[in-house]
């Protein structure tokens, strides 16, 4: 039986909620506000809040420094690129290790965990020689080809988990009817397994559009995404941080919206399984 | 057919075709133009290069070669480029690097010698402290955009009502006898601002700066650390006592960014720091721009002062395909006329300080408050005579071998611990002292 709560509960939990949920969002506001202030509003002391001589000069600065749509469109490339190939390749993948495993199985997704624990630089020489034998250094392609294979142990563990929720009779049920293995997961899997596989998507996607070591040590002018767009305007010698603030709002707006709109479905996704 | 012979000539051919056409997919989709003539350029995003980059479309006109510029953090710009340039991935034709990298790349046969500048460039006016701390075995292997030593700031109004006059070239005890008669803690004024960030290049500049005038020395001259003689304890302890008593609280963990920021809005009543700086505290931005003086970096009266010298510099890097509108842009960005355009424009106050003699002879430009005092400061920083002890190494504020970065990077962290109240003076020294020697022997100097 579901336990009773009152009004003043609900009450406290929802001050609650938004609280930790306003103050999660704090540093991502304070980087809103301060990109429409002056340089000089930007470090005054106290810090001014919301009653500042609002400003899109940072803006203006910005986009007249900078091509960025140009970063746009290559973050759009990479982060979509590798999030799509890295489904692809982990659909069947994760297929295999919920309804076929073998007694390896198990020791094989924690190796494949393991990869994610070695330090990125680490591997950066021999995949920088890599990509100059191969001539594609500043190419977005190469950087949607690593990008997966970095994220792809974590596509492949979080499809594993909606798959295993998945009760194997349907599979069956489906065999006997007469479905090929394309069948089975074209057909059959994958429509069970949309939420897990959207908010699969959604995460990577955002993982892809935030990774900052590769991006930017394998890029310099073609490929360079908005991760590259961030960095030139941050300055250890100089005061810029209202310029640098307009940079990251417009980093992130993207990613920002699109995490609004399909928040439903993330939520969905991340909590799938959580409640039996 | 076999199970394995079909697995072969199927999935394996597949797959072949597939990385094969994956291959042929990363390399035609590059935008790179190879007819047009375009030049790459990494560079830091410091005010002063991204002025130049303003005047880009200047060069372009004049001889018709475009540039892509890559800007980037310091740290990262280093890393980035320190990746290329050893695994000759020839991203970039023309790289900003600083004193620190040059001599040792230009050692190592990575960076392409400048000896082919015109006559019209006079590369005699370069200052004789650039060039010699870009050059190696008397080759110059960057050109310097522009230069910087550090010097003292100061405000003349807080420095007047404490009743003190500040010498051209004071001492160490005089600076924080003033600190602490400018310090007041009400009205949130600290007498002095300096670096206590972890960083070679933050507070690791300062505190090895500062080392020098107290006598002490990172190596002796078979290259054993000197961490555990007297003049680093005293430079430590100073350094600590004085910001204890007339610093900002947190010090530890500020660097230039948040003492810029600090003394603009009149919260310190000295900072010592890089004498690029001195147009950040005297422009719009500034609160206090109408009071500020200058003055040389304090001694210890051991014959060295504690100011550092450095140099953006361009360099070529000797992988690249397009030598010749390199060349032409070093000589571009880097020469007199650069100066005078900028001068024209935005005037003499915002042109590339440091790098050349004839700038300091210019009348114009010794009408800037801060010009004579930086030329000063620059002279007065001797890379090859650094300290009271005789050293194995060339640098001011670093020693100049391949392993100092990450060493130094280490040793400062200990250092900020220790201000930090982490630990103590001695376990940082201590530290500081494995560290080094454990470092040097394994890179096979000891």
């Amino acid at each position: 039986m579901a336990r009773a709560v009152t009004s003043q509960r609900k009450a406290l939990n929802t001050v609650v909620a938004w609280s930790i949920g306003l103050l999660i969002f704090f540093p991502i506001l304070w980087t809103i506000l301060t990109s429409f202030k002056s340089e000089a509003e930007a470090i005054a002391n106290p810090p001014v809040f919301m009653f500042f001589d609002w400003t899109l000069e940072n803006y203006s600065v910005v986009l007249e420094r900078s091509n960025y749509m140009r970063f746009l469109t290559n973050s759009v490339i990479i982060a979509g690129g590798s999030t799509l190939l890295g489904v692809l390749i982990a659909v069947p993948a994760a297929w295999s290790m919920a309804f076929v495993p073998s007694r390896r199985t198990k020791d094989i997704l924690l190796w494949m965990l393991s990869t994610k624990m070695l330090p990125a630089v680490g591997v950066l020489y021999p995949i920088y020689l890599l990509c100059i034998r191969l001539g594609v250094l500043d190419n977005r392609a190469a950087l949607v080809v690593i990008l997966m294979l970095i994220n792809l142990p974590i596509i492949v563990w979080m499809l594993y988990t909606y798959f295993r929720e998945i009760p194997g009779e349907i599979l069956e049920a489906a065999r006997m009817d007469g479905a090929t293995l394309k069948d089975e997961i074209l057909y059959v899997l994958t429509p069970m397994a949309i939420p897990g596989i959207a908010s699969t998507l959604l995460l990577n996607f955002i993982l892809a559009w935030n990774e900052a070591f590769w991006t930017l040590n394998l890029t310099s002018v073609d490929a360079a995404p908005l991760t590259a767009f961030i960095a030139s305007y941050s300055s250890p010698e100089g005061l810029f941080f209202a310029k640098l603030s307009a940079a990251s709002t417009m980093a992130i707006a993207p990613i920002l919206i699109l995490g609004w709109f399909s928040q439903k479905q993330l939520v969905r996704g991340l909590t799938f399984g959580a409640v039996k | 057919m076999s199970y394995t012979s079909r697995f072969s000539g199927g999935l394996f051919g597949r797959l072949s075709c597939s990385a094969s056409a994956l291959t042929l997919l990363m390399t035609s989709t590059g935008f790179a133009d190879s007819h047009a003539q375009t030049i790459t350029i990494a560079t830091v995003n410091n005010g002063d290069m991204i002025r130049m980059q303003g005047y880009t479309d200047q060069f372009t006109e004049e001889t018709g070669i475009s540039v892509e510029w890559v800007t980037l953090e310091e740290n990262v710009l280093r890393q980035r480029v320190t990746t290329d340039i050893t695994t000759n991935g020839g991203q970039f034709d023309i790289m900003t690097i600083g004193m620190y990298e040059t001599p040792i790349w230009g050692a190592a046969g990575w960076l392409v010698p400048l000896d082919g500048l015109s006559e019209e460039y006079n590369v005699d006016d370069i200052l004789p402290a650039m060039r010699g701390g870009l050059s190696h075995d008397g080759t110059l292997y960057a050109a310097p955009f522009y230069g910087e030593s550090s010097m003292i700031m100061y405000r003349t109004d807080l420095m007047e009502a404490a009743g003190l006059e500040m010498p051209d070239a004071p001492t160490w005890e005089f600076i924080r006898e003033a600190a602490a008669a400018m310090t007041d803690r009400d009205n949130d004024v600290n007498g002095i601002c300096l670096r206590g960030k972890a960083g070679w290049g933050e507070g690791g500049a300062l505190i090895t700066a500062m080392s020098n005038s107290f006598g002490a020395r990172w190596f002796d001259m078979d290259w054993n650390a000197q961490f555990d003689t007297q003049p680093w304890r005293d430079t430590l302890t100073f350094f600590n006592d004085m910001m204890q008593e007339s610093g900002p609280a947190g010090f530890a963990t500020n660097g230039f960014n948040e003492n810029l920021s600090m003394f603009q809005q009149g919260l310190c009543g000295m900072w010592i720091d890089a004498t690029v700086a001195a147009s950040f505290v005297t422009n719009e931005d500034s609160t206090v721009a109408d009071s500020v003086g200058f003055a040389l970096a304090p001694d210890n009266g051991l014959g060295r002062r504690s100011n550092w010298l450095w140099a953006w510099a361009l360099a070529i890097p000797a992988g690249t395909q397009q030598q010749d509108a390199a060349m032409q842009f070093i000589e571009w960005a880097t020469g007199t006329g650069y100066i005078d355009m900028v001068a024209e424009n935005e005037g003499w106050a915002n042109v590339p300080p440091g790098a050349r003699i004839s700038l300091y002879e210019n009348p114009n430009y010794q009408e800037v408050p801060f010009a004579q005092m930086t030329l000063d400061s620059i002279l007065s920083a001797d890379p090859n005579n650094s300290t009271v002890e005789p050293t194995p190494y060339v640098g001011v504020q670093f020693a100049a071998i391949p392993e100092f970065a990450g060493i130094a990077t280490e040793v400062s962290q200990e250092f900020s611990a220790y201000y930090a109240g982490q630990q103590s003076v001695d376990e940082a020294l201590e530290n500081a002292q494995a560290i080094t020697n454990e470092a040097m022997e394994a890179a096979g100097y000891r």
